[in-house]
């Protein structure tokens, strides 16, 4: 053995099933063990009750694991509708625009037309419209990539501060009350006209079926579309290598529109589950950050959309657990933001150890013994 | 729009700017190494809540607080805080090989979660009440040369900021001198256009994106300081107006085609197209929200510009956002 051999070295490696899972499961552990010692440190109370606390605000009572339901879901549209853009390695960074113009769109549906058109009219055009207008928000960024090769990281993120300007315009146009600076729960008439309703009883916002139905139908369609349709097949290779598309005979810029027109449109189709599904008004914060969110979400479930629930409902839970810790103990509910960076951290470097081995010095001699 | 008007359009231009100007010029250091660090808001909440935390605990702890020993603490834990953010981002994807966009965004979610915790329930957790407070530090980081008020319209356009308005000019000067004459800042561009021949000149690849990607986060969060210690006057304010703040400074960052001397003004244009319907009579309300839209409209302007034009000394660094691995080329 040469005596230049480095302390250790780095192998690329295929993971099992089963190894990528237990090694997943170790860095969430650790990571909860981490933010754990955090709250602990400065809150000082058992970090058994902290934990507990945290179940209890995502799933402690029949309202709050709706609500969890209810924004997984939400985070879960997004992140499918990010899933062909980013296979494609297009970086759509403009989710947070795209969704909130599709929450204009339905806003401004119910606004303007709730109460004089019949409301199945009035849900086909907050679909339609929502969908139309997040399709043009990401069509936008892909033309200039198609034609010139335009950055899109950055066009998308620039395109996300246009929607919030714009959405800062709309919310000054349509103020309830006057001087409130908010649009208030829309419509105004108090009539809930344009709100999705619950599925299993009469009346509003105690189920959120019709959410579920919604995002679970687009995952599935997603889903299929990558896997197993032509266009899915494409995305696929312009994400591997544009140039082995070009060779293929794949058109590169069409596959980069079409792409995110789709992209655009799902995540438009988010705003308006946002908004109808879940606020029943609009703010810059509609999206809330969950664009931004969504992408981590589809990139560590490697595009498959089912991991991608799973993904969900692990960060929202989180998110309400630690919302619920900062209630319980007087403090602000960014602690739930921190927390999830933590364990975003942990499962970002986790993946190292899936893809990589690390050999240590003389472990090679040892292996050929 | 009167005399008196322009001149506060300046100093409120000029104060915005400042902030912008040190989270661009950190990230193009960044980004001249090959690394796209969406972090920059995160960072330059850390850089900001870092030093204020540093200030507010010694403010709180000294029986006499002096402004400059305040000044001295808080620019240290500001810079310490940030480059620590910055070393995590490099750990994750230069060593661990994560993606650096998605590692970006994690920075950015992890360090407006952190610092708004802190900031918010610091001085609750020390047994006060009300807002956290550090305004001995701050006046420090605020005073201005005794001769700006003498000096009539020269001092008041020229002279009246603190000493971190003119600190990032000179970051910008010495930033802009490194990377175009210096043979390290050479390197680095190397390493950012290509790293794969850097690396075959015996350029250490890893080193250098360490280096250019902690202390690029130090100076971006000198800008987190800069707001919190003189914008904000040594407060905290979880409106998430830094969040704000640091996406334009990526913006900047692409209006300045990369050049650091191209951010001095472009960070002060900025600021002007930011405020301007402040000085705007009859906008109304709605018509403002249009207005703000500028400083990204433009951007975007630039950025369409750009890609059309295919200067060569006006493109994005090659490498830009692209891992290096030497087992993988």
């Amino acid at each position: 053995m040469s005596p230049k051999e480095p302390f250790v070295r780095i192998t690329r490696r295929e993971s099992p099933f089963t190894r990528a899972l237990l090694i997943r499961i170790a860095a969430f552990v650790l990571a909860l063990i981490v933010s754990a010692l955090i709250i602990v440190a400065i809150i000082k109370v058992n970090p058994v009750k902290v934990y507990g606390s945290m179940l209890d605000g995502a799933f402690g009572s029949k309202k709050r694991s709706w609500i969890t339901i209810r924004d997984a879901m939400t985070l879960l549209c997004i992140a499918v509708a990010l899933a062909p853009a980013f296979k494609m390695r297009f970086w759509n960074i403009g989710a947070e625009g795209q969704i909130l113009v599709g929450g204009l769109a339905t806003s401004a549906c119910i606004i303007c037309l709730g109460g004089s058109v019949s409301l199945p009219l009035l849900f086909l055009l907050m679909i339609v419209t929502s969908l139309l207008a997040g399709a043009v928000w990401g069509l936008i960024p892909a033309l200039f990539k198609a034609r010139w090769n335009t950055n899109e990281t950055l066009f998308t993120l620039m395109m996300n501060y246009v929607a919030i300007q714009l959405t800062s315009y709309f919310v000054a146009k349509w103020e309830h009350p006057y001087g409130s600076n908010t649009v208030g729960i829309i419509p105004w008439d108090n009539s809930k006209v344009g709100w999705l309703p619950n599925m299993f009883s009469h009346g509003f916002n105690t189920d959120y079926g019709w959410n579920v139905l919604i995002v679970l139908a687009v995952t599935v369609l997603m889903f299929i579309y990558l896997k197993y349709s032509k266009q899915g097949y494409e995305i696929a290779v312009v994400g591997e290598s544009e140039n082995t598309a070009r060779y293929a005979g794949i058109s590169v810029p069409k596959v980069y529109i079409r792409t995110m027109l789709i992209s655009g449109a799902v995540a438009g189709l988010a705003g308006f589950i946002a908004v109808s599904g879940a606020s029943h008004t609009i703010s810059t914060s509609t999206a809330g950050g969950r664009g931004f969110t969504a992408i981590i979400v589809a990139w560590l479930a490697k595009f498959n959309t089912f991991t991608m629930i799973v993904m969900s409902f692990l960060l929202v839970a989180l998110e309400k657990g630690a919302a619920q810790i900062a209630s319980d103990y007087g403090f602000n509910d960014y602690a739930s933001e921190m927390v999830t960076g933590i364990i975003l951290f942990f499962i970002l470097g986790s993946e190292f150890f899936i893809n990589y081995r690390l050999v240590f010095r003389g472990s090679a001699r040892k292996e050929a013994e | 729009m009167t005399g008196a008007q322009l001149v506060s359009l300046i100093q409120a231009a000029i104060v915005f700017g400042t902030v912008i100007m040190f989270g661009a010029l950190g990230e193009i250091l960044t980004e001249k190494a090959g690394n796209l660090n969406l972090g920059v808001p995160g960072i330059m909440y850390i850089g900001g809540i870092s030093g204020l935390a540093g200030a507010f605990i010694y403010e709180s702890h000294a029986a006499q607080p002096t402004g400059i020993v305040g000044l001295i603490i808080a620019l240290l834990c500001c810079l310490i805080g940030s480059a620590l953010a910055g070393g995590l981002y490099s750990l994750l994807t230069i060593t661990f090989r994560a993606n650096q966009q998605v590692t970006g965004l994690t920075l950015t979610i992890f360090g407006s979660g952190i610092a708004n915790f802190f900031g918010g329930s610091l001085n609750r957790m020390a047994g006060g009440v009300g807002q956290i407070s550090t305004s001995v530090t701050s006046a420090a980081f605020r005073a201005n040369m005794p001769i700006a008020s003498s000096t009539g319209l020269f001092g008041k356009i020229v002279l009246s900021y603190g000493f971190m308005a003119y600190l990032a000019i000179i970051i910008a000067i010495v930033l802009g001198w490194f990377l175009a004459r210096s043979r390290i800042g050479l390197n680095l561009r190397a390493v950012g256009e290509n790293p794969g021949t850097a690396d075959a000149a015996g350029i250490s690849v890893t080193k250098y994106k360490y280096l250019a990607t902690c202390i690029g986060a130090a100076i971006t969060g000198m800008g987190g300081l800069y707001y919190t210690m003189d914008y904000i006057k040594g407060t905290w304010s979880t409106d998430g107006s830094i969040e704000k703040l640091g996406w334009l400074s990526v913006a900047l960052v692409i209006f300045a085609t990369w050049k650091p001397r191209n951010i001095v003004w472009g960070s002060y244009l900025f600021g002007v197209l930011f405020w301007l319907y402040f000085y705007i009579e009859g906008l109304t309300r709605s018509s403002q929200e249009l207005f703000k839209m500028l400083p990204y409209l433009v951007t975007l302007l630039v950025l369409v510009m750009v890609s059309l034009r295919r200067k060569r000394e006006s493109q994005p660094p090659a490498a830009l956002g692209e891992p290096y691995f030497r087992e993988e080329r």
